[in-house]
């Protein structure tokens, strides 16, 4: 059994411009001491997939599906029922280290708050399991450390320590939303060692949402593609660099320069609307391989190799021409 | 031969005063920053969050005035010029910036942003002016009708291209591009990307590309030079550099690279750098990159003392590393043969 069980999970935006269908029908399972890639540009539904299974979003969002942790489904729990998963169980982390850290406390204060609240440790305890937790996360002198501010680490340092923070209740499944993507390839390769560290050490699940296929060629064991709210193409990372089968996954990984690469490939044209549910493949407008099938027809998921789901009418791992 | 250089930057020095919040110094920028680009050539500048690459795009640009040394343009000394005697020259060097919302005025007409250099030169009016600015629309792959509209209505990579078309506009013999792509997605990022590579073969111009990205240097850019807290470390044509990197620093940014093959990713060696940028306030002495340098005992204690000089060690390739220069190979890192 697996750790988390999706399944049809939809998110539903209600503007003022009428509704935005953030995700839609997106199913996935992560296993325990899994490190799950879920990759997609800017407005894939990648980040909001996540924040809405511990209800993180706004309240004009409308979430529906399943999603089952460990005997629990979450999208149906009471709110007091949530907070104790919520930071403690499953733990967030966030991009932007800096504006997720409150500037007027000490950074190991922000850390014991979570132990005190969720474990009920004395202050003594929790200090003293924060330093245990900053020496885990390999800040060097926690001792000193943990009695400065936010201001006065660097920006790799903050981040060790937002990942302090989430691995102070020893979460079962940590989930990472562009951890690096602020940082210095330098300091984002130390963040990476210490999210391998982590799962091999803790055994703890991670998911890392990201748009940086290197970052999930590098760490990940199975990835998820995302475009346009959906689900486009799942694998085990291998599988997914070898035999990409979705034309937008073999789009996004011949647009990224690589040493002895060609001319990039691009992807014309732009993200649909979400403002109406697809009623055709959602990528066919931008795709090579676009036909009156997949113009007329939402493709379905489907196996075609082991493992290696996705949902194109014709897939395969060329860069067709246009 | 006998043409200069498109650009000559010689021995640039920037420092920034800082007073208040207790501490009173000097943020050393850029120090002592030397290197030309040629005719038609792309110099990519490289270096991570405070290694000063921007302050010398800046510096060129003469946003920010050089506390001392020396910028030329076309031969012609640039660094002390009042904004009037600059302002003819402005158009041999345009900027493309990094941020396409910040980079546009939201209450002008794309098609206005695009002319306006024209206008502010004096090279087009009326009619011809519409005309030069419908054909740059065109140039850079944006549909006509978009010239009516405002920035807030285009998406970034249609913006990016407004931004690039503008620079573009006096057809100058130098862009300077400060992360033009790094605020877009990965697909939009390779069209950017192509445009710029065409358009420089079509027009010639010559260009400083700046980024943190080294994929896209590899990609774009004929020669490298690597900065680390102020100085250029390393100079090289992009192919030896990639090929044979030689300073400490250049290796472990290339080790730390990610790229996207989990069976190459996986199989690279790390280069792991201890410690934190040091602060530009008081950079180390001697060698800056000392204190994070894994082979730091072996320099010892030249580096404490000596600032290595950036010298080449043949075809154009430059490094100011001490080890180096003693012809020792600093070897933390081979790039490995990726096959594809």
């Amino acid at each position: 059994m697996s750790l988390l069980d999706v399944e049809g999970l939809s998110v539903r935006f209600d503007t003022d411009d009428g509704p935005v269908h953030a995700v839609d029908q997106l199913s996935f399972t992560l296993a325990d001491g899994e490190v799950l890639g879920v990759v997609g540009e800017s407005g894939c539904g990648k980040s909001v997939s996540f924040m809405s299974l511990l209800r993180l979003l706004p309240e004009t969002a409308s979430v529906s599906g399943v999603a089952r942790f460990d005997g629990v489904e979450l999208l149906a729990s009471s709110n007091a029922r949530l907070r104790a998963i919520r930071g403690r169980r499953i733990a967030f982390v966030f991009q932007e280290p800096m504006t997720s850290l409150n500037p007027a406390f000490k950074v190991g204060n922000q850390i014991a708050e979570v132990l005190r609240r969720h474990l009920g440790l004395s202050r003594a305890d929790a200090r003293l399991r924060t330093i245990e937790l900053l020496d885990l996360v390999r800040i060097s002198s926690p001792e000193r450390r943990v009695d400065e501010y936010p201001h006065q680490l660097s920006g790799g340092m903050r981040q060790r320590v937002m990942i302090a923070m989430a691995l102070a209740c020893d979460p079962k499944i940590l989930i990472a939303d562009e951890p690096t993507t602020a940082l210095d390839v330098t300091i984002q390769a130390g963040i990476l060692d210490l999210m391998r560290d982590i799962r091999e050490r803790l055994g703890t699940a991670i998911v890392l949402i990201t748009h940086n296929l290197g970052v999930v060629a590098d760490v990940a064991d199975r990835v998820l593609v995302m475009y346009a709210g959906r689900k486009v193409e799942e694998a085990p990372v291998h599988d997914l660099f070898a035999r990409p089968q979705h034309p937008y996954t073999v789009g996004l990984l011949g647009a990224v320069p690589r040493p002895g690469s060609g001319r990039l490939q691009e992807i014309p044209g732009r993200v649909p609307s979400l403002a109406e549910l697809p009623t055709a493949c959602a990528f066919a407008p931008r795709c090579p391989r676009a036909d009156q099938l997949s113009r007329s027809q939402v493709p379905e998921l489907r196996e075609i190799e082991p493992s290696h789901l996705v949902a194109c009418f014709h897939p395969g791992p060329d860069a067709e021409a246009t | 031969m006998s043409d200069p250089p498109v650009l000559e930057v010689e021995g640039l020095v920037k420092h920034f005063p800082v007073r208040g919040f207790g501490a009173k110094g000097v943020v050393h920028a850029v120090d002592d920053v030397s290197f030309a680009i040629g005719r038609g050539e792309l110099l990519g500048l490289v270096g991570e969050s405070g290694s000063g690459k921007s302050t010398v795009a800046n510096c060129i640009m003469r946003l920010v005035t050089p506390t001392d040394g020396a910028i030329r343009l076309k031969g012609v000394d640039i660094t002390h010029l009042s904004r009037r005697a600059l302002r003819p020259l402005r158009r041999d060097m345009h900027m493309v910036f990094q941020d396409p919302y910040s980079s546009l005025d939201p209450r002008m007409t794309c098609g206005q942003i695009v002319g306006e250099p024209l206008d502010v030169q004096g090279l087009a009016r009326g009619r011809d002016l519409d005309a030069q600015v419908v054909k740059l629309f065109d140039h850079v792959g944006l549909r006509d009708e978009l010239r009516f509209r405002y920035p807030h209505e285009l998406s970034g990579g249609q913006r990016q291209r407004v931004g690039l078309a503008r620079a573009l506009a006096v057809s100058p013999a130098l862009l300077v591009a400060d992360e033009p792509v790094s605020a877009l997605d990965v697909s939009v990022q390779a069209s950017i990307l192509n445009l710029l590579r065409d358009l420089q073969q079509e027009l010639g111009f010559s260009c400083l590309f700046i980024t943190h990205d080294l994929a896209t240097v590899e990609y774009l850019c004929d020669r490298v030079a690597v900065m680390y807290l102020g100085k250029i470390v390393e100079l090289a044509p992009t192919a030896e550099l990639f090929a044979d990197p030689k300073h400490p620093y250049t290796q472990s940014l290339l080790s730390a690279a990610v790229v996207p093959d989990p069976v190459a990713q996986r199989a690279r060696q790390r280069v792991v750098l201890e410690g934190d940028l040091p602060s530009p306030l008081e950079p180390p002495s001697g060698c800056r990159f000392r204190t994070r340098c894994p082979l730091e005992e072996r320099s010892a204690p030249q580096s404490h003392d000596e600032e290595p000089l950036l010298v080449d060690t043949g075809g154009g390739h430059l490094v100011a590393c001490h080890l180096v220069a003693r012809g020792e190979r600093p070897e933390l890192f081979r790039p490995v043969e990726v096959s594809r």
